[in-house]
């Protein structure tokens, strides 16, 4: 049987997360949307597991000096109904709208889908794209990095044995910018992406580029940007020409597996192409 | 562990370990057989309950999580009279085999706590996390149409 602890402050948290070398390390959990569909499959279940839903002060969303601060706890649900993210951050809202379904939107939250680390991880494109900063908080200190620089690869992140992400700090981008989310996937709902693909652009009066990002899903071992390309766009007009051959160089570098959804070779084939879809909002 | 909370609108005091799956509590140690388990992984929304009304899955819930919260199972939906989905869902014949039957409505009630007069789309989406195995969804949509104040339905 597992000990669950539900604190209700950080300190709390922090407190119950010191253990000696020898005891075992508890688990923590956010919605528990992907790890308790895990630990059905262990034969040992962990001795204790701390749940965040309950700590207080991490479920806000706000928005100040150019930054939008989203408490790690803020669920899927909460992020779909926020008129903060609908306005500032078209991206993330798209994203969040087709992620899994009403009642995992319902439970499941925006750090419990960064610190899962899936390569598709639904937030996650959107996060890349936008340059989103994590803060990760000890006991004894706060440091920010960026999303970036934390996800390591699949379910490998640089979140330390005695930390807890507490925040996800995005830069508002300009208002002019333009966001765009596609996720292919089996079915609309609870499709684990087969390919998915975050794109922010901006463009200046004369339709030429400012910058455009672009960051790809499901197909290498975590969310993949190349600010090469990205730069190589910078001044240009996004002709579908331009986006042709955009589309050709990304699928050069991406690094997909074959796995139970899709071949690498289908993967490289429809990264090649997404890119056009950006071409069907303008 | 003691956990006391709201089940069926009556006050409850279980001695239940920490970690058991709600909806094992729910189906095995209190007999509320109508929440259904199928993929037990949060793909099916057969074992969907409301927790302070909202939908969950009560599959991807340890029994610590409900202290303090109020739980609707299909059971505690109507009392004497049937409620008006379940009213709507028999007079569409949205019902085939009845398994995936208590989550659809539950989640149809989330929806119509949300949104009273959701057009088809958003009825689509709302129910997007239910599997019906025997893929009666176009009735489940009319049923749920029937109960809103849009005119669109009588002429589809």
């Amino acid at each position: 049987m597992s000990e669950v602890f539900l604190p209700k402050t950080l300190e709390e948290v922090h407190a119950r997360m010191q253990c000696s070398d020898d005891e075992e390390r508890p688990l923590l959990f956010a919605g528990g949307t992907d790890l308790f569909v895990r630990m059905r499959d262990w034969l040992k279940k962990p001795s204790c597991l701390i749940g965040l839903e309950q700590v207080s002060g991490l479920d806000q969303i706000s928005c100040k000096d150019g930054w939008v601060q989203i408490g790690s706890m803020v669920t899927h649900q909460a992020l779909l109904e926020s008129p903060i993210i609908r306005n500032h951050i078209s991206i993330l809202h798209q994203a969040v709208e087709i992620l899994g379904s009403p009642p995992i939107r319902h439970m499941g939250t925006i750090g419990g889908n960064i610190c899962t680390a899936s390569p598709a991880g639904d937030t996650l494109g959107p996060l890349y794209a936008l340059g989103a900063q994590l803060e990760l908080s000890s006991a004894d200190e706060t440091r920010v990095i960026p999303i970036r620089d934390f996800i390591a690869g699949p379910g490998k992140t640089g979140l330390k044995s005695d930390e807890i992400l507490t925040a996800v700090l995005i830069p508002v981008p300009d208002p002019d910018a333009r966001g765009y989310y596609q996720k292919v996937g089996q079915r609309r709902a609870l499709a684990i992406s087969i390919i998915s693909m975050a794109a922010l652009i901006l463009l200046d009066s004369n339709k030429q580029v400012q910058y455009a990002r672009f960051a790809f899903g499901s197909v290498g071992p975590t969310v993949l940007r190349f600010p090469d390309i990205e730069a190589s766009l910078i001044g240009r007009i996004l002709s579908p020409e331009l986006v042709i051959a955009v589309g050709k160089l990304f699928a050069e570098r991406i690094c997909p597996i074959s796995d139970i959804r899709a071949s690498a070779d289908y993967r490289r084939m429809v990264t090649e192409r997404l890119p056009l879809k950006i071409l069907e909002y303008e | 562990m003691s956990i006391r909370c709201t089940i069926n609108g009556k006050a409850a005091d279980l001695d239940v370990a920490p970690d058991r799956r709600v909806v094992d509590l729910l189906r095995e140690d209190l007999g509320l057989c109508g929440t259904k388990e199928a993929c037990g992984s949060g793909e099916c929304g057969a074992c969907t309950i409301l927790v302070n009304g909202e939908s969950r899955l009560s599959c991807l819930m340890l029994a610590a999580q409900i202290e303090g919260k109020e739980i609707l199972t299909i059971e505690g939906f109507s009392s004497d009279t049937l409620h008006p989905i379940q009213e709507a869902f028999i007079a569409y014949g949205a019902i085939q085999c009845g398994f995936c039957t208590p989550g659809m409505v539950l989640a149809v009630a989330d929806l119509l706590s949300r949104n009273q007069s959701p057009g088809r789309d958003e009825i689509r989406r709302a129910i997007s996390g239910n599997i019906c195995r025997c893929t009666g969804y176009q009735k489940i949509v009319d049923a749920v149409l029937s109960l809103t104040e849009n005119e669109e339905i009588c002429n589809e």
